[in-house]
């Protein structure tokens, strides 16, 4: 369904603009209806590039991001495309006019997609929408953003970007600013929804919620993927060091850190050591069945040729 | 017992009137431990950090105590506790990504503010300090926004720690950083506590299963009060109070799939603290209510160490 072909991005920094700073470079993988895919990665890898990329709201420098075939910055109209995609964001608080009542999200929708449909009609639509989020439409409807919790807010978005039918949904770390005890349900919803055939970039940099819910990983370190294929098989067998190390440093409950750091001596490079007979596309090597991994990189790779 | 917090209550002055942010809170802490102090954004675990060390304008000290090494703290008075600030009691904030200043090199920045308290600091030993954290001594002669976060991070854990506070306040330092930066900041406080540089901790955290990895007690709020306390790895393991397990369940851990387990939170939200209803605050959320909870339980050791406020823990 959606599909990223080779994508890079590329900002002009300095004082006129002249260097490159290269935010993704040449990422390829596809998100299919039913499917959940987790972009994790630390500050910096791009991995909000990518969601933004997808949303049209950067252009990509090189190569192509198609939906169902067509390259979308080819799509002339923009709402055609927010039909059948649509975004949700880290911070619920901000996504709202403090002014308005929360519910203003849904008038909107309703104003710029569907401005000849009923009052009732409307009225049935978005509560079953909320519904569907798992929110009660008496306790939120007609409140102001202030008096609602991050969780109900968060979940109001949602709700927003399913009226429209969409087909593709971009969640950029739309947990993290949410608490324990209520981010658990929103991840569940996400589950839910995937039930349901909606495809879901689900972008984050906390392992343990990506893996919770995702069916497929795509794990990003400074711009490039070092390792992709099904959750089950990059956590349960990580082959790049970087993954390996992300996986370290993740606090878990009843297993404390190591005490010893791993050593810092030569590993095998997964892409440059790889077995003699490994299938490559492109830079990855593809160890398992759709396990794909790369070279380790400057530093542990001697074979290493980044571009910095 | 280096800590001792008595019924301690700060308020918040609102429009609308007071917001009992801290309700009547004691405990203590011993010399040499690292507490966890956990709980849900408005539990009030940021408050109490906070009226340990400086209570800002909108805060009020309503009534309790806090006796450091046998000291009292003279929580309420902003003026007569600057005589503890740094030396005795230190903390680093939340935000130590804004809390440099911009325009100092970090070198010039640390000895202005020793001079301004009057001390001096061996260059050796302040070197000696970054080695410990994993900095250079490089960094001394940066500006910061040289560096990254995990390192402006840990910074200011130096600079915060150089007076060897007998309590240390790290305030969600943790939550802005990236996992593997994460991971070397909770070690760098670990090792501040192990060389003696500070005696006790408290690390003011959301996150259970951050904290479970460095302290050795970790404390649940809920709502202004206490929940439970308890040495690290009980909170993980035998929780009793309600707000505890159903908090620790809903965490989903690195192998726990969606599919092969379901997870839930917790239904409902935290009252609201502006008139708290009467009784057990998580009443309304709990499962296991019934007609005793409309009573305040007491904050009791049920076991030693181990202080959990439920009716149905005891």
């Amino acid at each position: 369904m959606l599909r990223l072909d080779g994508v890079s991005k590329i900002y002009r920094v300095g004082a006129f603009g002249g260097r490159e700073l290269r935010a993704v470079s040449g990422v390829s993988f596809d998100v299919n209806p039913g499917e959940v895919v987790s972009l994790i990665g630390e500050s910096g890898s791009g991995k909000s590039t990518l969601g933004r990329m997808v949303l049209r709201l950067t252009p990509a420098s090189e190569g192509t991001i198609t939906f169902d075939g067509t390259d979308v910055s080819a799509i002339r109209s923009r709402k055609a495309y927010y039909r059948q995609v649509q975004g949700v964001f880290q911070d619920p608080f901000s996504c709202y006019n403090p002014v308005f009542k929360a519910d203003r999200v849904f008038a909107m929708i309703k104003q710029e997609y569907f401005p000849e449909m009923g009052r009732a009609e409307w009225r049935d639509r978005v509560e079953s929408s909320l519904d569907g989020v798992r929110l009660d439409p008496g306790q939120v409807l007609g409140k102001y953003p202030h008096q609602l919790s991050g969780g109900q807010l968060q979940r109001m978005l949602i709700a927003r970007a399913l009226m429209l039918d969409i087909r593709l949904l971009v969640a950029d770390e739309i947990i993290s600013m949410l608490d324990a005890s209520t981010r658990i349900d929103v991840l569940n919803l996400l589950g839910d929804l995937r039930a349901r055939g909606l495809g879901i970039l689900f972008v984050t940099h906390d392992l343990s919620l990506g893996n919770y819910v995702s069916d497929r990983t795509v794990v990003l370190r400074r711009g490039r993927i070092a390792e992709m294929g099904p959750t089950d098989r990059v956590f349960g067998n990580p082959l790049h060091p970087y993954t390996r190390t992300l996986l370290d440093s993740v606090p878990r409950l009843h297993t404390k850190w190591a005490d010893e750091e791993p050593a810092a001596g030569q590993t095998p490079c997964p892409f440059h050591d790889r077995a003699p007979d490994t299938p490559v596309r492109s830079d990855l090597a593809e160890a398992e069945k759709e396990h794909y991994v790369a070279c380790a990189g400057s530093g542990a790779c001697p074979a290493a040729k980044e571009t910095a | 017992m280096s800590l001792t917090v008595t019924d301690l209550r700060v308020h918040y002055r609102t429009l609308r009137g007071e917001v009992k942010a801290l309700d009547g809170v004691s405990f203590t802490v011993a010399d040499g431990e690292i507490m966890g102090l956990a709980g849900e954004s408005g539990s009030g675990k940021s408050t109490l950090g906070k009226s340990l060390i400086r209570l800002d304008g909108r805060m009020r000290h309503v009534g309790g105590t806090v006796e450091l090494d046998g000291v009292e703290l003279p929580v309420g008075d902003s003026a007569a506790m600057d005589r503890f600030r740094f030396s005795e009691v230190s903390v680093i904030p939340q935000y130590s990504m804004s809390a440099l200043n911009p325009t100092r090199k970090i070198g010039k920045m640390v000895a202005e503010l020793l001079a301004s308290r009057g001390e001096r600091l061996d260059p050796a030993e302040l070197e000696r300090r970054l080695e410990l954290v994993g900095l250079s001594r490089d960094v001394l002669g940066r500006y910061p926004i040289e560096l990254s976060g995990g390192m402006k991070q840990r910074v200011v854990m130096v600079v915060s720690t150089l007076l060897n506070p007998s309590l240390l306040i790290a305030d969600e330092v943790t939550s802005a950083l990236d996992v593997s930066s994460q991971k070397a900041v909770a070690r760098t406080l670990l090792g501040l506590r192990d060389t003696g540089l500070v005696t006790s901790m408290i690390v003011v955290t959301h996150d259970i299963s951050l904290v479970y990895q460095i302290a050795d007690t970790i404390m649940v709020m809920y709502a202004g009060r206490l929940a439970e306390k308890a040495p690290a790895d009980v909170i993980v393991t035998e929780p009793r109070h309600p707000y505890t397990r159903l908090l620790i369940s809903s965490l989903p851990e690195v192998g726990v799939r969606q599919a092969d387990k379901r997870l839930s939170g917790i239904p409902g939200s935290p009252p609201s603290l502006l008139d708290p209803p009467e009784g057990c605050r998580f009443r309304d959320r709990c499962p296991l209510a019934f007609d005793r909870c409309a009573e305040q339980p007491p904050f009791t050791e049920v076991a030693p160490g181990h202080s959990v406020a439920c009716w149905k823990a005891a």
